[in-house]
């Protein structure tokens, strides 16, 4: 097993631009990747997790007596046995390792049991007796914002409340439409399962966790604190990572792995099922937003006011921010100056929600954007039409007060997207799989209507609000070969190409080996938010430009020149005045350079009581176009075509930009037609693969992509975060195009069948 | 119980407890962890292996059912050091991100060729609707799977 | 758990006399899917795999029996499928490609899931289960045979060896409704059979009540409006009519994967589409 590798090709130089292939792709291709369900240890234990079957209950005993008694049964751990901090969280440490006294969601975990074998384990957590009182479940965000609901949590119902004043707020427009829009509850459903392998040092002194992360220092730092640890006796190693889209932002598994570990002297492993994972992270925030647009006769915004409502769920993971992106994106990529806008983040006895690709942005966007198709229905105008009057550009202020000064080609997005060639009509068979309803059958084309939607969003890049941000990666060149160290957790995005690429540009080398991905550096943040291609990436540059001058400096004193004019081209060092060429190989021969980088993007700031400040980095934008057939009797709709053009700088891979930009449509068409927790009073309905349902092949549309590129001069690659635009304003042009062959206003999504073809 | 079963070409012979699951034996029994668990419910298809020469998903499978089978997985297919084409074409043509599905998704790619050797687009997805994939939105595995194809393979 | 793998039918019948309640198992993609989630903790497993008489299927003008092991690929084309084109229909919304592989008619039967994809089409085809045990081979009626969600009227030590289905003449086809395109669980499905020999037209529906539900209202008034022994007339009316009529046949309940009006709704669709489609 192995997932550090090293590439070496002569033909065709990997560089920056090129569809350069991963270093994983052999192990991946052949089973060798190691993911982090692949450890095991000698004389290993296996943990598991004993989690509330309530969504709100206090704890009135619990007797473990009989789990105690089973043959192979190692330890058991409750809440009392946390030697440091009893709870933890990205931004407020309020949620329980184990819970104390009462119990706040479905799924909250009470105890850990290690034991010789995963059935041992099962039948342990089964032999724990707990009598539970049920306390009545708080799921509804009104209940939780109204002052009067008694608080489920010492640090009550609401998470944040954020407003947003900007210029007139009382201006009113000649044409003004409204809107109330529901977005349910969507899984980031990585394929690759919670694992994580614990080993205790000797006397317990520290402790060194594999685990599939999307950020090792911050997982070691709420790790340390609640193990009473200093953070340097907690070492992280990434174990492969099956996918992640902010649901391995949060803690999940790692404390209760490392307390069994610790607690038994023994490596531990522990492992979810698909079941416990739906519990064992957050999703992403379910919301309801009311928004109410003026415009002038011109089809000119002139306010946008309304309100927005997110559920965090039982604890704080990332709410506030979550709400802080929701809030300040509801403007949408449009201009606008005034603006009175209010937020709420709730505490509710459901599920806890945090990141998930998008953050935000996605509930936002899917408000604005059904916002901007009343707006062109009550003018007389195209959805086109509509958004390109109003398209933001480099220069224009945010409600916020922040000035856009990143590249903001929002009207070529919009122009060039309308551009792509609609797909052919349906030409189809009765029953073909292709109509909507796929293999069930259940469709002839004459039952199908074609419908075509829009949706155009803006996504912030990194982290906002004062958030002290940075990435550090280390470059050495020795021999012609240079090896490159960070702690940037690549979850599948492709990091690990990218950061090949940069040294092989930079340094003139084909040679790159990348080292284990751990604690053992710097933190690179956390691959979320767009950033690591901005950060990390970043970082790699500058870590190797630090390498190439010193590189530099010797050949110069070598050959008696100004070390200012020699540049690498190809794989050589050239003098730029002179004949000098001499290959990179020969000239780093018996050397070992080796420069440690730190990227840090420039600072941001918290917005204020009326929420005005300079709170993001920068924005990346992106158009979407969706053609549906629908058969509108049952309600079931297939996703034809996407189109996109997407701003994103520079294009570094442009298969694995493709890549990013059509697995997020496919997450963004989840949300739009099938995927969904249902809840019910805080009562997870559905969390399998058997009914919370992605998107399979047959679901997929055609994509038809186009990177926009305009060179971002506040990126150090000139190229933007990719990850999150794609699923973000995919959505509301699905639901925009069923709109459209349907005639209805839908206001929810996911779209039902039901919410399709049944009167309301 | 004691089963005997051959695996990527290796006749094995394992005393395992009757409840074992195909894919629990291949995984902690031979260790052949290229064999990825997605869902217990025999929906996502990361387990898809071969058995007998046709693609199952070994999630729901005791190993004691597959007992005197010829069993494929993912490491039994690079013959003598060189990948089997659909590796290679995941690898050259971005088939993969996270690399979670991978495995499955080239085991039920190389059962569709054998059923179609010259499938169309439409036919790869139809053949590939049981495994899952979360990151690629399929666009670049379907690529691969008529990569291989074409290829001759 | 012990787990026994026979080879012949005999021995299958023989294990499952010595273990009254023993899991019988084919597929396994659904029973091993309880076991996963440990809603079921079978002490005995009799796999059979490996009993090939009960993987054959024989088709006479006058009978087709169909082995409780055949798996739903070999029922989606092939000479299975040109005789039962509705049980074709139904096995290719089974799952994918792995679990048509490996479920069984067999499987759908022993476990009698509403949401069965083969169900409502043994049901519309008036199909007999054979269940054999010591005491030799004892045909029930699919009607019969299925009594309530996940219930039926096999005896613990007999095994379900095979369906006897008369050949029809007439159009026969089955849909269904899911939110995904492939590969999802029914929320609604109609199997409608047309068969000229007997004048009827007959309509199963599953996952809309605790078993398959025949719409025998619904056919009986169809019987008064068209003459079922020649080709079905493209009646609008008609078709809406019988629609109407056999919607309200079913039961359907609210649940997480859809309501009951939706349910109601799809029924009533289906059936209005499946007649069209029958008189085209």
């Amino acid at each position: 097993m192995k997932n550090s590798s090293t590439t070496t090709r002569s033909q065709s130089r990997e560089v920056l631009g090129t569809s350069a292939l991963r270093p994983d792709g052999v192990a991946k291709t052949q089973g060798d990747f190691a993911f982090s369900s692949d450890f095991q240890a000698e004389n290993m234990l296996w943990g598991a997790t004993l989690r509330s079957p309530h969504p709100h209950a206090r704890i009135v005993s619990i007797d473990p007596t009989d789990a105690w008694r089973i043959p192979g049964v190692e330890t058991i751990i409750f809440a009392d046995d946390v030697p440091g901090q009893a709870t933890y969280g990205l931004i407020a440490s309020d949620q329980p390792v184990f819970a104390q006294n009462v119990v706040r969601y479905m799924g909250e975990p009470i105890a850990a049991v290690a034991a010789d074998h995963p059935e041992t384990c099962r039948r342990a957590l089964a032999a724990i007796k707990i009598v539970y009182e049920e306390l009545p479940v708080l799921f509804d965000m009104d209940l939780a914002i109204d002052p009067s609901t008694p608080p489920i949590h010492p640090d009550g119902n609401v998470f944040r409340h954020q407003r947003i004043i900007s210029g007139d707020p009382d201006i009113v427009g000649d044409v003004i439409v409204e809107g109330t829009y529901d977005i349910g509850m969507q899984d980031q459903a990585f394929l690759g399962l919670e694992a994580a392998l614990a080993y205790p040092d000797p006397g317990g002194a520290g402790v060194e966790l594999v685990v599939a992360t999307q950020w090792l220092h911050e997982d070691r730092k709420q790790i340390a604190d609640c193990l009473g640890m200093a953070p340097e006796k907690v070492r992280l190693v990434l174990g492969g990572v099956g996918g992640a889209f902010g649901a391995r932002e949060d803690i999940s598994l790692q404390v209760h792995t490392c307390l069994l570990a610790l607690r038994t002297g023994r490596p531990v492993k522990v492992q979810y099922s698909r079941e416990e994972s739906f519990f064992g992270h957050v999703h992403r925030h379910p919301g309801r937003i009311h928004l109410r647009h003026h415009a002038d006769r011109n089809g000119k915004l002139l306010k946008v006011e309304g309100w927005m409502k997110l559920d965090g769920g039982a604890y704080a993971s990332t709410s506030s921010a979550v709400l802080l992106n929701g809030i300040t994106h509801l403007q949408g990529p449009y201009a606008c100056d005034n603006s009175r806008l209010e937020a709420w983040a709730t505490r509710t006895n459901n599920p806890p929600c945090g990141a998930m690709r998008g953050f935000g942005v996605v509930q936002a966007c899917f408000a604005h954007e059904g916002q901007m198709d009343k707006l062109a229905v009550a003018l007389g105008l195209s959805p086109v039409e509509v958004r390109l009057r109003n398209a933001m550009k480099t220069g224009d202020k945010l409600f916020t007060g922040q000035v856009v000064d990143s590249v903001a080609p929002v009207a070529r997005c919009i122009r060039e997207t309308d551009a792509i060639p609609l797909p052919a009509e349906p030409a189809y068979g009765t029953g073909s799989l292709e109509l909507p309803g796929g293999s069930g059958r259940t469709s002839d084309p004459s039952h199908i209507r074609r419908g075509i939607g829009w949706g155009v969003s803006i996504k912030n890049l990194m982290y906002s609000e004062g958030f002290d941000d940075s990435a550090e990666a280390r470059c050495t060149l020795a021999d012609g070969v240079a090896t490159l160290k960070f702690a940037t957790a690549e979850v599948g995005q492709g990091f690990v190409v990218l950061a090949q690429q940069i040294a092989r540009t930079i340094l003139g080398v084909d040679t790159v080996v990348l080292d284990a991905i751990d604690t053992q550096i710097g933190s690179a943040g956390s691959t979320s938010a767009s950033r690591q291609t901005w950060m990390s990436g970043g970082a790699v540059d500058g870590a190797c430009r630090l390498v190439r001058e010193r590189l530099f400096e010797q050949v110069a004193h070598v050959h008696n020149l100004n070390p200012l004019q020699l540049a690498v081209e190809g794989t050589d060092i050239v003098d730029t005045l002179g004949p000098l060429r001499v290959p990179v190989s020969e000239a780093s021969k018996g050397l070992r350079i080796e420069e440690t980088f730190l990227h840090r993007h420039r600072p941001t700031e918290e917005l204020d009581e009326n929420g005005q400040g300079n709170c993001h980095v920068a924005f990346a934008f992106v158009a979407h176009r969706a053609v549906v057939d629908v058969d509108t009797e049952l309600g079931l709709v297939k996703v034809v075509q996407i189109a996109t053009a997407q701003d994103v700088g520079q294009v570094l891979n442009p298969l694995t930009l493709l890549g990013q930009i059509e697995g997020g449509i496919a997450q963004g068409l989840g949300l739009a037609v099938m995927e969904e927790i249902v809840v019910d009073r805080g009562v997870v309905k559905n969390p399998s693969f058997t009914d919370y349902l992605l998107p399979t092949a047959l679901d997929a549309p055609d994509v038809v992509a186009i990177p926009i590129e305009e060179y971002e001069p506040l990126a150090p690659l000139g190229a933007k975060g990719v990850g999150e635009p794609p699923c973000i304003s995919v959505t509301p042009a699905i639901v925009a195009a069923i709109r459209n062959a349907t005639g209805r206003d839908i206001t929810r999504t996911p779209v039902r069948p039901q919410d399709i073809c049944l009167p309301t | 119980m004691k089963i005997s079963l051959t695996v990527n070409g290796e006749l094995r012979e394992s005393e395992i407890e009757p409840r074992t699951l195909l894919v629990q034996y291949l995984r902690e029994n031979l260790a052949l962890t290229g064999t990825n668990i997605g869902c217990d419910t025999s929906s996502c298809g990361a387990c898809s292996m071969h058995l007998n020469g046709e693609a199952v998903k070994s999630c729901t499978i005791l190993a004691a059912q597959a007992d005197g089978c010829n069993i494929t997985t993912i490491e039994g297919l690079a013959k003598g050091g060189k990948m089997h084409p659909m590796q290679e074409a995941f690898m050259q043509n971005h088939g993969l991100q996270c690399g979670y599905c991978t495995p499955g998704m080239v085991m039920a790619a190389i059962s569709l060729l054998e059923e179609n050797a010259n499938p169309t687009e439409d036919e790869v997805r139809v053949g590939l609707e049981g495994n899952l994939c979360r990151c690629t939105g399929y666009h670049n595995i379907i690529q691969s799977v008529l990569a291989c194809a074409k290829g001759g393979n | 758990m012990s787990v026994y793998m026979p080879t012949t039918v005999d021995q299958a019948v023989a294990l499952l006399a010595q273990n009254p309640g023993a899991c019988l198992l084919t597929g396994g993609t659904d029973t091993m899917v309880e076991v996963n989630f440990n809603h079921l903790k079978p002490g005995t497993v009799i796999g059979l795999r490996l009993v090939s008489s009960l993987r054959e299927y024989t088709i006479t003008p006058q009978l087709i029996q169909i082995g409780a092991g055949v798996p739903y690929a070999r029922m989606e084309t092939g000479p299975l499928a040109e005789a039962l084109p509705a049980l074709a229909a139904a096995a290719r919304t089974v799952g994918s490609p792995q679990i048509r592989a490996a479920g069984t008619l067999g499987g759908n039967l022993g476990t009698c899931s509403p949401a069965g994809d083969g169900l409502p089409v043994l049901a519309a085809l008036d199909a007999v289960v054979n269940l054999r045990s010591p005491r030799g081979i004892r045909g029930v009626p699919f009607q019969d045979f299925m009594v309530g969600v996940k219930r039926n009227s096999r005896v613990s030590d007999e095994l379900i060896e095979s369906v006897s289905i008369a050949p029809t003449s007439g159009y026969q086809d089955y849909a269904k409704v899911g939110v995904r395109n492939a590969m999802v669980i029914s929320v609604a499905s109609v199997c409608l059979v047309h068969d000229r020999h007997t004048a009827s037209v007959r309509v199963a529906l599953g996952a809309v009540g605790p078993t398959i539900i025949r719409a025998r209202e619904a056919e009986a008034w169809l019987a008064t409006q068209v003459d079922a022994s020649t080709s079905l007339p493209p009646d609008e009316a008609v078709a809406i009519e019988f629609a109407r009529r056999v919607a309200a046949e079913a039961r359907p309940i609210d649940d997480h994967r859809s309501t009951a009006d939706y349910r109601r709704h799809a029924i009533q669709t289906l059936t209005r589409r499946l007649y069209l489609r029958s008189t085209k």
